[in-house]
């Protein structure tokens, strides 16, 4: 872990602030995924800026009668929230099938969002990876792919975005709110944050340096019945081979989205529209264009499936 | 004591202290944390902190170091490679070298450890040791080396001409004349021991006398192995590891945190400990190796085998040695006509060695999912076909008997107890609500091995015993055991007696491996006791011969005194070792069992659930039920692991297990596992030691991968051959659902 | 570029001069674009925070994770260093009353925390409940995960107390109960190798009843 200087924010802006202003700068919360690539010297900031201090730590009403997340509510404060788990069980399921007790404990709403890939190249320095190092190539293409993207990757990065919550969120079209060093807010839709790789895999997202997450918004509640099926190898504190996160009407319409298979959380409205034909037609749309490689094949017959038993539990 | 015949009625018999379900006499330090583990060692002033940088490349050779930016940045001390490090030998046990240079061996190959006076420094400074290589072209893909592979092993011996291939009777010829057949390839990948304790070593320094408190299990090897490495005379060095975060045969051997934490030490003129980061562990130690296999079963229509053949070829660095995968079907199954052998491939991945049953965990991976094919393909049940063809011989040399085989009764006792009657044999016919349920079984096997142990039993004034031997406890009881034992011998509570293991000034013991450490090391302890209690009956003026130790009290006849009494004078010292006669060459010894799996298949999605699980073990007599309960759930846990998703993944461009840490090496949590339950069959093996006990540590691991993948194939009707039998494998055999 | 690298690596995965050149860094990545730097030295900061009931005053380099504040400053070694990267749940700690990965926090983001390890639950003379339950039911082998896994145990029967629910619940809008599956699904985040799961599931199951 490289030496750093640290201190603590009060104030969103002054955090944007120092960081926009400090190349090499980041912001720390919960520390969960930043701390564990730190020791490995994959990210490597030269000042840390600890927002934990700061006044987002609630869920409020909106006027909208949606929710307004702080960036700062830990994982298991957002799960437990009577509201969430009332309105959008799928946000409840979504966040307690991800990490473990401990983790979400201190893993936060907005590093939630900001995970980095788990993609073995990626974590292994010694490796070429176009998003840890730009311009060295993939070392997961042609490698060892199975956790890997079958959809929306680029011939310089195949790496998935790892996280649980997030696909949830996607469902519920949740608005992310940020705000710069100039004290400027602005709001971006969950579809648009998490960008695909294309030529730059180093930049996961659509935040410009320096732009601080305030707030996840979320809108009026859905209705309907919702559902996390999160497949994996072992039971538990295990990344998905493949999710899904759909919340169902009684006429058998709804949304859902995919996690596991792409950069970002993966939903195709064109594709949830199919819904009511069933999941083979839902999958094939969501997934045409697909690319996938030998050793993660199976995510598409397997993605079909997982939203098979979410649609047959739906009309259970 | 030499233990030359079968043991008669001994004190131990008594089964007062030991045999008992008795609590950890270590668990009040482990569960408050006290208990100091290698990197905890408290008292040693000034200890400075080293962190090893790993070669980037697989095979090649260092072409420059650079350590200026290192040695330049803040706190650090000092930079120890192989162009510094003075000439280094190579332990008896180790393969590959622990420091590199100028040839690498294989990925994270230490290359240089840098000493610097935090870990926070030590850390940053080593990512600034620059190193130039110069790569060559490796051998990563086993399969395709295995095509030109070598025979290798075979019971000839190593200089033997005999031919590395066992056969007796004529396979060939009664395979192919056999009415029913089977024969089928098997795959088990290399496997990670992933203890939760790093390997972890503190060195300090006196003069030229080196103190190492190490994660090890093996004190003797490793004190040996040490002393070869650094070509110091085995007096000076000594090793201290009272407590082991685990092993399961990842710690057999010296590794490269004990010699750089050496040569840390040396060139810091300061005590240093060295870590193995976790990321680091996988590629830098050992690792089971991956096999394939091929199994040829030939049978009569009545079930009777009549020609098996076990073929295994796995790989390994120059020198190395095979994964004997065929062991065990030497011995499990009758059949006139066998034929065993193994290949030997040349790779150039990290070091392959012992982890947990090595040879039998995957081997018995691959035959006993095999039985459960052949018995499909005679319509018999797969414990009949199982019992049909049990032996009560060694099927290679027929007058050599099995000293104690209940393998028949682990089956029979199992089915019952789990409720096989209820088991559908016809697969993917079983349903609970989207749950596919299916039940397997398999048989387990591993072999006892004895072994020379040593210890030394102390009588104190204040009527304290204690017992001092180089064992260690890795987990696996031997505080208990050993404390159980003296308290059986000298007729006291275990409580009352103080267990000093793992310290290299003590006797030499048989360690902890290949299941053998508990009765070994308890034999050898139950020698210095019989040596001890002649000294108390001779100081208290009995004849030796009748004498009861009872209670705190000594009886001979009608005489009685407290043993107390014996050592008022002054303390008793007593010192003696177990070793073996012939007996274990006129008998085989080995540990059997039955394992029965129910496992749910989510039929729409494929996941895999472990439902119910039962052991019964026939492993002689057990000396703490409670502690070898846990060795044999522990080893259970492992086998659903090695079944369902543990697998190293090797990048065979650049040579090395990709998936290097906790979180991409799955390993099985608590929600996979459900409660297992573990039936021990009453047994006191008289051939084998004077306690009449075996191991059971690894028996429980073999078999155990096998009955779950054949219970997933009696739920769902997918027979999976290759290890790890994720849901990948097997979706698209499952029901449609679209 | 080298020969051999080239039939097993995709053209398009891998660019010219980087890993496969015949001369490779330690860290090729790394040393392409940035040659070996010096490195700065590392600020020290003073925390402040209780352990046990005990205040501590340190100063210690920004980089300590309060795992290793604990381990090698406060010289507290039942807290565990398993993976050092929330793999394996060996360093779980208590602050302000919740369950933590101590190795994945800095102990400069703990001013004025109160911390509780597994020192702080019980003493071998005087074992907490759990740790008694854990010896009892042999919930350990090697010891090693055995401190997180009881100071998880710990917090995870005040979680269901509270009600935060879990995966396993059907009813996630509902109170989550005492279940054996309910404690296994919360414990997933402690690793035992040797196996004791079963055992340690027992031995919760027996502190939940006696409590509830």
């Amino acid at each position: 872990m490289k030496a750093f200087t640290y201190e603590r924010a009060s104030d969103p802006a002054a955090a944007a602030r120092i960081v926009a202003a400090k190349p090499g700068a980041k912001f720390i919360a919960g520390g969960t995924n930043l701390l564990d690539l730190m020791k490995i010297e994959v990210e490597t900031p030269v000042h840390l800026v600890d927002v934990q201090d700061l006044d987002l730590q609630r869920i409020e009403n909106t006027d909208g009668g949606g929710l307004r997340i702080g960036a700062l509510v830990s994982n298991t404060q957002l799960a437990a929230d009577e509201r969430v788990r009332r309105d959008y069980g799928v946000l409840t399921r979504a966040t307690v099938a991800g990490a473990s007790g401990q983790l979400r404990n201190k893993a936060s709403t907005a590093g939630n969002l900001l995970q980095r890939t788990r993609c073995p190249y990626f974590y292994d320095t010694n490796m070429p990876c176009n998003k840890r190092k730009p311009g060295t190539g993939c070392g997961a293409i042609g490698g060892y792919s199975r956790q890997l993207a079958v959809i929306g990757g680029s011939d310089k990065c195949i790496a998935t975005f790892p996280g649980d919550m997030p696909v949830a969120l996607r469902v519920l079209d949740a608005v992310v709110e940020t705000i710069n060093g100039q004290g400027q807010r602005r709001s971006i839709p969950i579809a648009d944050f998490h960008r695909l790789w294309g030529d730059r895999p180093e930049q996961d997202t659509v935040l410009k340096p320096g732009e601080l997450i305030t707030h996840v918004v979320l809108p009026r509640p859905l209705g309907g019945k919702h559902f996390y099926e999160k497949v994996r190898d072992r039971a538990s504190y295990a990344f998905a081979l493949v999710s899904v996160a759909a919340v169902i009407q009684p006429d058998g319409t709804g949304r859902v989205a995919f996690g596991g298979v792409a950069p970002k959380p993966w939903r195709v409205p064109e594709a949830e529209a199919l819904l009511p034909r069933g999941a083979a037609a839902v999958t094939a749309r969501a997934f045409q264009g697909a690319t996938p490689t030998s050793d993660n094949a199976f995510k598409l017959p397997l993605a079909t499936r997982a939203l098979v038993s979410v649609i047959a539990q739906a009309k259970a | 004591m030499k233990f030359e015949t079968a043991e008669g009625t001994n004190p131990i018999d008594r089964m007062k202290v030991i045999g008992r379900a008795h609590d950890r006499v270590d668990g009040p330090l482990k569960t408050s944390g006290l208990a100091p583990y290698a990197y905890e060692q408290k008292g040693l002033e000034n200890v400075a902190y080293g962190y090893i940088v790993g070669s980037s490349v697989a095979k090649g050779r260092i072409t420059r170091i650079d350590t200026a930016a290192a040695k330049a940045a803040p706190g650090v001390i000092a930079i120890v490679t192989a162009a510094d490090a003075g000439k280094l030998g190579k332990g008896k046990n180790n393969t590959a070298k622990l420091l590199a240079g100028p040839e690498v061996e294989h990925y994270h190959q230490a290359v240089a450890v840098v000493v610097a006076e935090t870990f926070e420094q030590a850390r940053a400074a080593a990512s600034l040791v620059r190193v130039d290589y110069a790569r060559v072209k490796g051998r990563f893909d086993l399969a395709e080396e295995l095509k030109t592979a070598p025979l290798v092993g075979g019971s000839g011996g190593p200089n033997s001409s005999a031919p590395p291939i066992d056969r007796v009777g004529k396979f060939e010829e009664a395979f192919a004349a056999a009415p029913v057949k089977l024969d089928a390839a098997y795959h088990t990948p290399d496997h990670t021991h992933a203890m939760m304790e790093p390997h972890a070593s503190i060195a300090a320094w006196k003069g030229d006398e080196l103190t190492l408190w190490t994660s090890n299990q093996m004190i003797a090897w490793s004190k040996r192995d040490i002393a070869l490495t650094l070509n110091m005379p085995l007096e000076k060095v000594r090793l201290i590891s009272p407590y082991v975060g685990g092993g399961f045969g990842g710690k057999l051997f010296v590794r490269a945190d004990a010699i750089m934490a050496a040569l840390g030490a040396k060139a810091a003129k300061r005590p240093v400990k060295v870590a193995l980061p976790r990321p680091f562990i996988t590629n830098n130690t050992t690792h089971r190796p991956a096999t394939h296999q091929r199994i040829r079963l030939g049978a009569n229509t009545d079930g009777t085998i009549t020609a098996i053949a076990h073929e295994s070829g796995s790989g390994d660095l120059p020198d190395g040695g095979p994964e004997t995968a065929v062991q065990q079907t030497k011995l499990l199954y009758a059949g006139a006509n066998r034929m065993t052998a193994m290949r030997l491939a040349v790779l150039d991945l990290p070091e392959g060695n012992a982890m947990r049953a090595p040879g039998e965990a995957p081997g018995m991976m691959a035959l006993e999912i095999a039985m459960d094919e052949m018995a499909e393909k005679l319509g018999m049940d797969p414990v009949e076909f199982r019992i049909r063809n049990d032996t009560q011989v060694d099927p290679e040399k027929p007058q050599r008997q099995f000293s104690q085989r209940q393998l028949v009764r682990c089956l029979q006792e199992g089915a019952t107890r789990f409720g096989w009657s209820k088991r559908n044999a016809k697969p993917a016919q079983v349903r609970d609500g989207q749950w596919l349920v299916g039940m397997g079984v398999a048989a387990a096997f591993r072999n006892h091995i004895s072994t020379k142990s040593a210890a030394r039993v102390r009588l104190g004034r204040d009527e304290t015993v204690t017992i001092e031997t180089d064992m260690t406890d890795i987990g696996t009881g031997s505080y208990t055991i050993i404390a159980q034992t003296a308290g059986e011998m000298l007729g006291v509570p275990a409580e009352a007696v103080v267990v000093k293991l793992g310290d290299s000034a003590f006797p030499a013991s048989a360690g902890s491996g290949g299941q053998w450490g508990a009765a070994n090391a308890t034999a050898g302890v139950y020698a210095a006791c019989v040596k001890l209690r002649e000294q108390v009956a001779q100081r208290l003026g009995f004849n030796s011969a009748d004498v009861v130790f009872d209670a705190g009290q000594v009886t001979s006849g009608n005489r009685s005194a407290a043993l107390r009494e014996a050592a008022a004078a002054g303390e008793l010292v007593a010192e003696d070792h177990i070793e073996f006669g012939k007996l274990g060459e006129e008998w085989q010894l080995s540990t059997f069992g039955a394992h029965f799996v129910e496992v749910g298949v989510n039929a729409y999605t494929g996941v895999s659930r472990i439902r119910r699980m039962l052991a019964v073990c026939a492993a002689g007599r057990i000396l703490n039920p409670k502690a070898a309960r846990s060795q044999v759930i522990g080893a259970m846990t492992m086998g659903v692991g090695s079944a369902l998703m543990e697998e190293l993944a090797v990048d065979k461009r650049f040579g090395f297990f990709v998936n290097h840490d906790l979180a991409s090496y799955e390993v099985p949590v608590h929600a996979d596992i459900p409660h297992q339950e573990v039936v021990f069959l009453d047994e006191a093996d008289d051939k084998a030691n004077p306690m009449k006990a075996k191991g059971v540590g690894e028996l429980g691991m073999c078999g155990v991968g096998a009955a779950v993948a054949n219970a997933l194939y009696n739920a769902t009707g997918a027979r999976v051959r290759d290890y790890p039998i994720t849901l990948d494998k097997y979706l698209d055999k499952l029901p449609d659902v679209a | 570029m080298s020969d051999f690298l080239e039939p097993g690596v995709s053209r398009r995965g891998l660019i010219a001069g980087s890993v496969a050149s015949v001369a490779v860094a330690n860290t090729p990545a790394r040393s392409v674009a940035q040659p070996t730097t010096k490195a700065s030295e590392a600020p020290m900061m003073p925390v402040r925070f209780t352990v046990n009931g005990q205040q501590h005053s340190l100063s210690l380099d920004t980089r300590t994770t309060l795992l290793d504040a604990l381990r090698e400053h406060l010289h507290l070694t039942g807290t565990k260093k398993g993976c050092d990267h929330g793999q394996c749940g060996a360093c779980t700690v208590l602050v302000d009353g919740q369950r933590i990965n101590a190795c994945l926090s800095l102990a400069v983001m703990h001013e004025g925390d109160e911390i509780t390890t597994i020192e702080g639950l019980g003493t071998p003379d005087k074992l907490h409940p759990m740790q008694a339950a854990f010896v009892k039911h042999d919930g350990y082998q090697c010891g090693y995960c055995t401190p997180g896994q009881i100071c998880s145990a710990v917090a995870v029967l005040e979680e269901i107390r509270a009600g935060i629910p879990s995966h396993v619940q059907t009813d996630v809008a509902g109170k989550p109960k005492f279940t054996a599956a309910e404690m296994r699904e919360r414990m997933s985040g402690n690793i035992c190798r040797c196996g004791a799961y079963s055992n340690i599931a027992e031995a919760m199951i027996e502190v939940a009843g006696a409590k509830a």
